[in-house]
């Protein structure tokens, strides 16, 4: 039996005349997951992408599954093909059903007849099809107003489809359509799940990570590594700029005030990162932060952390909890990753009392005592760039 | 040269697995909890077995934990389950054909009060899916069905029951004992709708000693031993880097040619099976839809262990049913409804992607010579 995978799109359908180019992206970002496993051909019409395989023996369950990890698709459905012929429909949807129906309690049926020539109504094929599949299977009840699985007809221009199980996308638009950022990703929960979000809205992710050996560990960076390589699943391929950060968080140590250790150490990362987006066309910043989490993430210590940043620097996660942070790295596949305890730069040399409210003049001055501007520079010049490519 | 059909039991290790293990040992000994450099690089290579295993089953790698083989997996799956959800729910449906490591720690866990419920074959010799389905009810904590069962081959319908479980009662807890058809058959964690399968590395050609349980997140275990943090804390020592190592190349070697392999196992078994026609008074206990891999058979009037040691002499390796039971009386085939006699001289060939056509030829033909020099009993 003939089956296809029917891709609707979500809000790129309310697109206007550069509809296109987000369509464009979007099949880019399908072809480059789907063309490993076999040979589909693509068409679109209605907001709705048809992926139609050419050959035998290729894995369904596989192409739905990378099509879930892609941005811009609402929903995904596997359906079989049927000619435009009532008895076709029934016969096919009796069989291609038949796993799904069996373990089904309660399911309804619905038609969609986009061709208006067909010569039944939606109603009569509902009634129908619900009929001889009653017949079948005898254990199913119908409950229009709540079904387990509602039977889905589709009559369109040159085929008819039938399929019950409808699965969600990833929402979103298809990475690429909206530019680059750099987010600074340290190896805790936040970040990853922050650079998924800005993917979500179709930016393109780079990734810059500091690293203070010997105060931090090659176990620590691995794990950030791991993370990068994670969530190139919806991101796509990122760039991960590694930086030199030693000599620079000893130079805070000697020269500045404990209780301004982080921020400084923040507005330094910034420095850097805004750098080396300049060198690779990143247009801003995106940073795992969340108000309040931790004292580095109050209003008054992003004011002083902003105060040095010429580009936007965006904080997807700004106003959410913990738990609802937790949620997503868990569904994204990071939080195991993030969980493992390895010292990051970020806790070498925590001030035991760090300054919740700091003020910028005060940190500008104690920043001033530190011979930071050769020691960027340098450490710009050490970074290491590593590629780590989508994997299909 | 010796003709080795006796690959169900065990395999030989492939070279790639060899040197794994020495690799391991002469190189990346250091603990792979250390927080040195050489530590770290003992980990890596422990991380790579484990992604090649996850990947093989189509699952994160951090569902697998490692043991010391597919009895220890399953103990740690049958009993871990079984005390982390049994309390409420004190019933464990399984088959009636379960290698011993799953059969006696479901009796074990019978007689610390747990009600079990051992479904049969129908009259044909196969497992009807329904009866399988019909026993899981609302006081079910666990049940578990092998894929492929050791003696006569015969493939369990474990997909489809545990999709059907799994939609109508998703609290149950199912066990796959995957061993004698991982890397032989596909096996796929969200394919087969599995919380726990085990696995083991020495029946696909990797060192003995180890195998792994693949866990579902999610699944809660109660862990059979206390100790580190090794494992999840679930299953705690230090983790067998060679052998582990081993496993992961083996894998690595299989995974490819799942598909071909079968193919050629078919062919051999279909091989197997009209030279065994021609010979008389030869029973087949195999099923035609069973694994490609084993065919099971009783020469009619001579006991299993003498046509086994006659073989031997002429360098032709076997098995008697199960070579875990010893020469133990097979209590599968009898629930095949393959009779006393037939039992008695019921004999288990099984191949490996190394076994030829050659080989079954000296097979059958031994076996016709036996036939004629043995005493009858």
């Amino acid at each position: 039996m003939k089956e296809v995978i029917l891709i609707k799109y979500g809000e790129m359908a309310l697109k206007g005349q550069n509809k296109y180019s987000f369509e464009d992206v979007l099949f880019k970002q399908i072809k480059r997951r789907l063309n490993p496993l076999g040979n589909f051909e693509y068409s679109s019409a209605q907001s709705t992408i048809y992926v139609d395989p050419q050959e035998e023996g290729i894995d369904l369950d596989e192409a739905i599954a990378r099509l879930q990890k892609v941005f811009g698709i609402a929903s995904i459905c596997r359906a079989c093909v049927c000619e435009k012929d009532f008895s076709d429909i029934c016969e096919k949807a009796q069989v291609y059903l038949e796993e799904t129906l069996e373990e089904t309690r309660t399911y309804k049926v619905d038609a969609k007849r986009a061709d208006k020539t067909f010569p039944m109504k939606s109603p009569e094929i509902c009634r129908e099809l619900g009929g001889i599949l009653c017949e079948k299977y005898p254990h199913l009840k119908v409950d229009v107003k709540n079904p387990e699985i509602t039977v889905m007809v589709e009559i369109r221009d040159t085929n008819a489809y039938v399929h019950a199980v409808k699965l969600k996308g990833a929402g979103g638009l298809p990475v690429g359509c909206s530019g680059k950022a750099m987010l600074l990703l340290s190896g805790g929960i936040d970040s990853p799940v922050a650079g998924y979000m800005m993917a979500k809205r179709g930016v393109s992710i780079s990734a810059i990570h500091f690293i203070s050996p010997p105060y931090t560990s090659d176990r620590a960076l691995l794990k950030v590594e791991q993370l990068c390589d994670k969530i190139t699943d919806y991101c796509g391929d990122i760039n991960f700029y590694c930086v030199p950060f030693t000599e620079i968080q000893e130079e805070i140590r000697r020269r500045c005030p404990e209780e301004y250790f982080t921020i400084i150490m923040r507005r330094l990362m910034m420095e850097i990162a805004q750098r080396i987006c300049e060198k690779e066309g990143s247009l801003a910043l995106i940073t795992g932060e969340s108000v309040g989490q931790v004292a580095s993430q109050t209003l008054q210590a992003m004011v002083c952390t902003d105060a040095v940043c010429k580009i936007p620097v965006f904080r997807p996660l700004i106003g959410m909890d913990k738990t609802e942070i937790i949620e997503i790295s868990r569904k994204i596949d990071t939080f195991d990753i993030s969980i493992q305890p390895y010292e990051d730069c970020c806790t070498v040399f925590t001030p035991r009392h760090p300054k919740i409210r700091p003020q910028l003049s005060m940190i500008e001055e104690s920043q001033n005592s530190g011979n930071f501007g050769e020691l960027v520079e340098k450490a710009v010049e050490g970074t290491q760039l590593k590629r780590f490519k989508l994997k299909v | 040269m010796a003709v080795y059909l006796d690959n169900a039991a065990t395999t030989k290790p492939f070279p790639e697995v060899v040197d794994a293990v020495v690799k391991s040992m002469t190189h990346t000994y250091a603990n792979p909890s250390s927080l040195h450099r050489a530590g770290l690089d003992a980990q890596l290579v422990m991380d790579e077995a484990r992604k090649t295993i996850a990947d093989a089953l189509g699952c994160e790698p951090g569902c697998i934990l490692f043991t010391s083989g597919a009895t220890e997996s399953s103990n740690l799956a049958l009993r871990g389950a079984a005390a982390a959800y049994g309390k409420r729910r004190p019933h464990i449906v399984t088959s009636a054909v379960e290698h011993a490591s799953v059969r006696s720690t479901v009796d074990a866990l019978e007689s610390q009060g747990f009600r079990v419920t051992r479904i049969r074959p129908n009259e044909n010799g196969e497992f009807d899916a329904a009866d399988f389905i019909d026993a899981v009810g609302e006081d079910t904590c666990l049940i578990s069905m092998m894929m492929a069962e050791n003696e006569t081959g015969r493939i369990l319908p474990v997909q489809k029951v545990f999709r059907i479980i799994k939609k109508r009662f998703p609290e149950v807890i199912t066990h796959c004992d995957a061993v004698q058809a991982f890397m032989k058959l596909p096996v796929r964690v969200n394919d087969l709708h599995a919380d726990l399968i085990s696995i083991s590395a020495h029946k696909i050609h990797g060192p003995k000693g180890v195998g792994a349980l693949y866990v579902r997140r999610g699944v809660r275990l109660i862990p059979l031993v206390t100790g580190g943090k090794q494992e999840k804390s679930i299953r705690p020592g230090t983790e067998a880097l060679p052998l582990i190592a081993g496993f992961g190349a083996a894998v690595k070697c299989m995974q490819p040619t799942i598909a071909q392999r079968y193919e050629k196992a078919e062919a051999l078994k279909h091989f197997l099976l009209d030279r065994l026609h021609e010979i008389k008074d030869i029973h087949i206990n195999s099923s035609e839809q069973g694994s490609s891999y084993i065919v099971n058979f009783s020469v009619k009037g001579i006991r299993s262990e003498i046509m086994l040691h006659f073989l031997e002499s002429k360098g032709i390796y076997v098995s008697s049913g199960s070579a875990c039971s010893k020469g133990a009386k097979s209590g599968v085939l009898a629930a095949y409804g393959v009779s006393d006699d037939h039992a008695d001289s019921a004999l288990r060939i099984s191949f490996s992607c190394e076994t030829t056509e050659e080989d079954l030829i000296a097979l059958t033909d031994a076996v016709a010579q036996g036939q004629a020099q043995l005493i009858h009993k």
